[in-house]
């Protein structure tokens, strides 16, 4: 096991440090900020200035080299238009996100997989294949447009919930939280909704296909034969076997979401990290940008990390092989 | 469990949903959202329209760019190099201290102390004063190294600081020696977390979360006429879309830049309310005349037609200005005739429409010696003016009905101005809210020769030159007397027109809307101030 983590520490460096080239040459082809950040009517030497500040004049390997030497002090830089260092920024904006993201993921598992698992049971009956056929329709509706959909029912039309913003938070820890208001509840509801909704439809999908083909595995005939209660055979049988794709694709939606709720949180103008990011490309805020991508680039390494470790505890042969191996 | 506790919290909020909002409580969703909160950080209209509630400044621009006493209640110039300002004597700060002519020194070192901020008019003001004296604490006297007109609504932007805020033994303009500062400059995390930001402004700063919004609380202390709000809270609301869902479902009273073409939904409304006004930013066309050979003109010969003053007349003449604002600003817009708004200081009074008439501009191109034309690339922005890339498209379809076939290349902003000032385009769209100073603002920044040492034509992109226009030009920005200036302004702006190195679009107009009961008069220079948002009877 130990050999396993080594190994698998030393790749995530490797793909960190491969990561912080591609960004920052990809990030360095685009624009130059100076001439966003200067006032409009600034004079050829303010913009001079400008751009000798921010080390803009300096070839971009010297940049580089610059940054990652900072970086392996833990100093990612200082966000352009913000003044501040570009990882606290983006910190600051983590509990939000992050709190959606649970939330959604979470709705999307307490719903997605009993329904799931009932498809997958009773595969081919008629409800089964249109339940089937509706979550398609839950998974591919463009996340901006259904965001605007609930917006117009129920802020606009019904006038329920608060359309956008986070709303009062509770501080637990230092870490502000939205759940523990009302008004909190009341602003999250809509954007984890939407969140939530393409993801009780992945659910569904693949606890549902999960299911079907584990209710014709030898196993689960055998339990039958020996006089296992269907409940007990589901859960002890099917339900362990078919939970480690789905924990897979769940520790990877919850990478993603973490880093790419853009939509949503720009929808709801939820102040999270994935607006930060879009505001950020467009100002051109380099630091914040590949600090970003760094970051996100870290979370996925060690939700993937996580996710090979719950492997190992779902499943025995897990660890079997890699005794062997 | 998880689901069972939303779906318990659901429920609860629905029975509470449609509590009342307490009066005297104001909620607006910015459009573009405030970098900081401290005044001296970035020169943005953002920044700068926040900073309009927590400090006042010596001068206050009214919504017509007129400068109003503030701080100070009179001003003269001396002579070219000395001005006088009389400063208030009943003035407080949110902090209880008092304000004199020391917290104004202190503010104008500051400017030239600011390590975090990252570009601001102050700077370059103070740097060329040579001295400012204070006769008694309620006067000051700033002799300047450079002629200085504009020093009156120069000064109307730097916002004024507690000299509270840092240690100090006594304060003198003398940056040699920090002013007397003994203890650290603030930086802008300093003002951010409200320790610093100490203002005589109508509203205080109760909190700022970047991302959040910003919440204030009246200014019990404030010198002027007390805002009616006792609580304002800006959420920044980039999208426009949810901007507008927002107000229609009663969660903001005001909102800044609902979309033009939102506006019959607003007017269908019931409780609700806009208000549209012209604003100072024209959308003109910029051309290279400086090369011979232009990367996307495309002719037979590889001549540069745009040199030809016929062929600018032609491409002005092919555009229906008119029908741009109808038809794609939605009416929200007024041609322009000339680059700044006819109210302001050193404009054309009443300028000569230019005329829509493509035979005309075909004959123009024939006598230039393009009877067939040419090939041209017009780049735009598409996320920077008010449906930019709309705009191009038509002004790229005019041009190519009178036969200069335009290609359209519209890209973000990012992009845009970056490879503008590298000057990689031909003809291409840009827009500019001309400030303080008027008609100098865009003509001294566009128009006129690029001059490092002077400090103008940083923008003038196309390399227009027109050494009699200079001259005029230069003599305005150095005349102090007003009558005389406005006099010299109107000429250069008339000969700029004349020759049209720039060709004029139009002017955008600022909308805010708003629930019924509050009415705002909106402002020229795009800021949304909740002082001057008032509640009418209901």
């Amino acid at each position: 096991m130990a050999l396993f983590v080594l190994q698998r520490l030393l790749q995530s460096i490797a793909v960190l440090f491969a990561v912080s080239i591609a960004i920052f040459l990809a990030v360095y082809s685009v624009g130059n900020p100076a001439d966003l950040l200067v006032p409009p009517d600034a004079t050829q030497a303010e913009r001079a200035a400008m751009i000798a500040r921010l080390g803009l004049d300096r070839p971009v390997w010297a940049q580089y080299l610059t940054f990652l030497g900072n970086a392996l002090q833990g100093d990612l830089g200082t966000s352009f238009v913000h003044g501040r260092p570009a990882l606290s920024l983006i910190l600051s904006r983590m509990p939000a996100t992050f709190e959606l993201v649970f939330w959604a993921l979470a709705i999307a598992s307490a719903i997605g997989i009993p329904i799931g698992l009932w498809i997958g049971l009773n595969d081919g009956t008629r409800t089964a294949r249109a339940a089937m056929t509706g979550s398609i329709l839950g998974y591919s509706i463009p996340s901006f447009w259904k965001g605007m959909v609930l917006i117009l029912i129920f802020a606009v039309w019904l006038q329920w919930l608060p359309a956008a913003g986070r709303g009062e938070t509770v501080s637990l820890l230092g870490i502000p939280l939205s759940f523990l208001t009302l008004d909190g509840l009341r602003h999250m509801t809509l954007p984890v909704v939407n969140l939530a909704i393409p993801n009780i439809a992945l659910m569904i999908r693949l606890t549902a296909a999960g299911a079907a083909e584990a209710v014709h595995q030898d196993y689960v005939r055998f339990a039958r034969a020996k006089g296992v209660r269907p409940k007990r055979i589901v859960r002890r049988h099917v339900l362990r076997n078919i939970l480690i794709p789905i924990v897979t694709v769940l520790g990877v939606e919850f990478g993603s979401l973490i880093a790419f709720s853009t939509i949503t949180e720009t929808v709801f103008a939820w102040p999270g990290m994935g607006r930060l990011l879009i505001t950020s490309i467009y100002q051109l805020d380099r630091p914040v940008v590949v600090a970003y991508v760094m970051l996100v680039t870290f979370i996925f390494v060690a939700v993937n990390l996580l996710v090979d470790f719950t492997y190992a505890a779902l499943d025995p042969r897990v660890k079997l092989v890699e005794n062997m191996g | 469990m998880t689901y069972r506790n939303l779906k318990a919290g659901t429920a609860m909020l629905l029975a509470l949903a449609a509590s009342p909002a307490a009066a005297q409580e104001l909620t607006i969703a910015l459009a573009s959202e405030p970098t900081a909160v401290d005044p001296h950080y970035h020169d943005l209209t953002s920044n700068n329209a926040v900073a309009e509630h927590i400090y006042s400044a010596l001068g206050r621009a009214d919504a017509q760019q007129n400068i109003q006493p503030g701080l100070a209640t009179s001003w003269e110039a001396e002579d070219d190099n000395t001005w006088v300002f009389q400063l208030r004597d009943d003035v407080v700060f949110s902090d209880g201290s008092e304000f004199n002519a020391d917290d104004v020194i202190f503010t104008y070192c500051r400017t030239m102390n600011n390590e975090t901020s990252v570009g601001t008019v102050g700077e370059s003001v103070v740097t060329n004063f040579a001295s400012v004296e204070t006769p008694d604490p309620h006067t000051l006297r700033i002799t300047t190294k450079e002629i200085e007109p504009l020093m009156p609504e120069l000064l109307a932007q730097i916002m004024i600081l507690s000299e509270g805020i840092v240690e100090h033994d006594e304060i003198t303009f003398d940056l040699e020696n920090d002013c007397g500062v003994t203890g650290e400059w603030p930086g802008v995390d300093a003002f951010n977390t409200g320790e610093a930001a100490i203002g005589t402004g109508p509203f205080v700063l109760e909190e700022f979360t970047l991302g959040s919004g910003i919440t204030l609380g009246r200014n019990e202390n404030y010198f002027g006429e007390a805002p009616v709000w006792e609580r304002v809270r800006m959420v920044p609301v980039p999208a426009s879309g949810p901007r507008l869902a927002g107000l229609l479902s009663g969660d903001y009273d005001l909102i800044e830049n609902p979309a033009a073409r939102d506006i019959t939904q607003i007017e269908a409304q019931e409780g609700l309310d806009y208000v549209s006004v012209p604003s100072n930013r024209i959308i003109f066309l910029q051309m290279d005349i400086g090369r011979d050979d232009s990367p996307f003109i495309r002719t037979g010969d590889g001549s540069n037609p745009f040199q030809d003053e016929r062929v600018r007349r032609a491409v002005s003449m092919a555009i229906d200005r008119q029908a741009i604002v109808d038809r794609i600003m939605d009416g929200f817009a007024t041609p322009a005739y000339q680059f700044i708004p006819d109210n302001m200081f050193g404009a054309i009074p009443d300028p000569e429409p230019l005329e829509y008439d493509p035979e005309r501009a075909t004959e123009l191109l024939a006598e230039a010696g393009y009877p067939d034309g040419f090939g041209l690339t017009l780049h735009a922005t598409n996320d920077r003016y008010i449906n930019d890339s709309q705009v191009a498209q038509v002004v790229a379809q005019f041009l190519t009905r009178i036969g200069i076939q335009t290609e359209l290349d519209a890209m973000t902003r990012s992009i845009f101005f970056s490879r503008r000032s590298d000057k990689e385009f031909s003809f291409a769209m840009g827009g500019w809210g001309s400030s303080e100073g008027g008609a100098a603002s865009f003509l001294r920044q566009y128009v006129t020769t690029d001059n490092e040492d002077l400090g103008v034509g940083a923008s003038n992109y196309g390399a227009w030159s027109d050494p009699e226009f200079d001259a005029i030009l230069l003599e305005a920005i150095s005349t102090v007397d007003e009558e005389k200036r406005a006099a010299l302004l109107q000429r250069a702006e008339q000969m700029a027109v004349d020759k049209l190195g720039f060709i004029p679009l139009h002017f955008e107009s600022s909308i805010w809307a708003f629930r019924d009961g509050l009415s705002y008069p909106g402002r020229a220079d795009q800021y949304t101030l909740a002082h001057e948002v008032t509640q009418t009877a209901e």
